[in-house]
């Protein structure tokens, strides 16, 4: 891992935090009453959805801890986890029967 | 907001919000941890929590400032992982739009999936609820879990450095983002869209400046309203 040098650091900080603000303040403090196109609504709908396959699904395939080598028990624990939570819908239960997965199959397979 | 039914709504509120409590403390305590990991002081991760207080788009920063990316990339990125808090807000602005501006502003900064769960059930099963009396549900569902939260990020940034290697926590960051999917995954055009950004991830891995995420992203968005239009169509032929 790279140490990431404090001055970048604390402008990512603070942009996010001023970023993060202004996404939660647009409507509520400018928009007011006014309706809002559906089209964007309807895009607006999608965005968790779609982000967090995008940024975990490398992780899962080419992980760093395995310098970018697919590995049989990331793989299955990233199964169960989003198998146990499409089915329960509960994120704990996911969590953990991933990371029992995660911890079962690297003791097995070491 | 200091009437007494204001007050009771905080309560009830309070009383609804309580139980996510248990997902914030183990998400935060990660949080300090992964950040710790990541070389970040103590300082750094709770002024981190606290002013950002979105831990998805937490985690998506600091993955991406591990990966060496450009300071833009990663703030466009992890924004854009927390476009959903402008839904969010776009959302309770019929309810809470005619607050002072003050109350707006705080309510803002107060806006995270909890809040937002808990309280947008509650206005549209009590239509009745006056502005101050929805106001005050609101604050009191995210009252609980606030420092919960931020105090949950000192403990792991506490025992962060202690953690041992073999503990596999590269893979924490995963594990929880999949389980956040799973509930999310309530219609079909969500499905659609989560599929995309996923194979569109995968082929773009090696677009330059992590670029490969936001392309994912917004393909996958574009899926999932297009699969909404169509299936409304469909449905109104039926």
């Amino acid at each position: 891992m790279t140490q990431i040098d404090p001055t970048t650091m604390w402008t990512v900080i603070i942009g996010l935090a001023i970023g993060s603000f202004a996404l939660r303040f647009v409507f509520i403090g400018f928009v007011g009453d006014r309706p809002m196109p559906p089209w964007l609504l309807r895009h607006l709908r999608y965005t968790a959805v779609a982000i967090l396959p995008a940024l975990i699904a490398p992780l899962v395939v080419w992980p760093s801890a395995t310098e970018g080598q697919p590995d049989a028990a990331r793989m299955a624990a990233a199964a169960v986890t989003l198998s146990v939570g499409v089915f329960t819908k509960n994120v704990l239960a996911a969590i953990f029967s991933g990371a029992a997965t995660l911890y079962g199959l690297l003791y097995l397979l070491a | 907001m200091a009437d007494a039914t204001s007050k009771s709504y905080f309560w009830k509120g309070f009383r609804d919000g309580t139980p996510f409590i248990f997902v914030a403390i183990p998400f935060g305590t990660l949080f300090g941890v992964f950040a710790t990991e990541a070389g970040l002081g103590i300082v750094q991760v709770v002024a981190f929590s606290a002013t950002v207080f979105a831990g998805a788009a937490q985690f998506t920063a600091l993955q991406l400032l591990q990966e060496n990316a450009p300071t833009a990339i990663v703030l466009a990125s992890a924004l854009a992982v927390n476009l959903r808090v402008a839904m969010y807000s776009a959302s309770l602005t019929p309810f809470l739009g005619a607050a002072p501006m003050w109350q707006r502003a705080c309510a803002a900064y107060l806006t995270v999936d909890q809040s937002y769960a808990c309280s947008i059930v509650q206005f549209e099963k009590e239509p009745k609820m006056t502005v101050p009396q929805r106001m005050a549900y609101f604050i009191g569902s995210v009252t609980p879990i606030t420092p919960c939260w931020i105090l949950a990020t000192y403990l792991g940034a506490v025992l962060g450095t202690r953690i041992p290697e073999s503990w596999a926590l590269d893979f924490a960051l995963p594990i929880t983002f999949l389980a956040m999917l799973g509930p999310m995954m309530r219609t079909l055009p969500h499905v659609i869209a989560a599929l995309v950004a996923l194979v569109v991830s995968l082929l773009a891995v090696s677009v330059p400046f992590n670029l490969g995420l936001l392309i994912a992203g917004t393909a996958g968005m574009i899926a999932g309203a297009q699969a909404e239009v169509i299936l409304v169509r469909r449905k109104a032929h039926a």
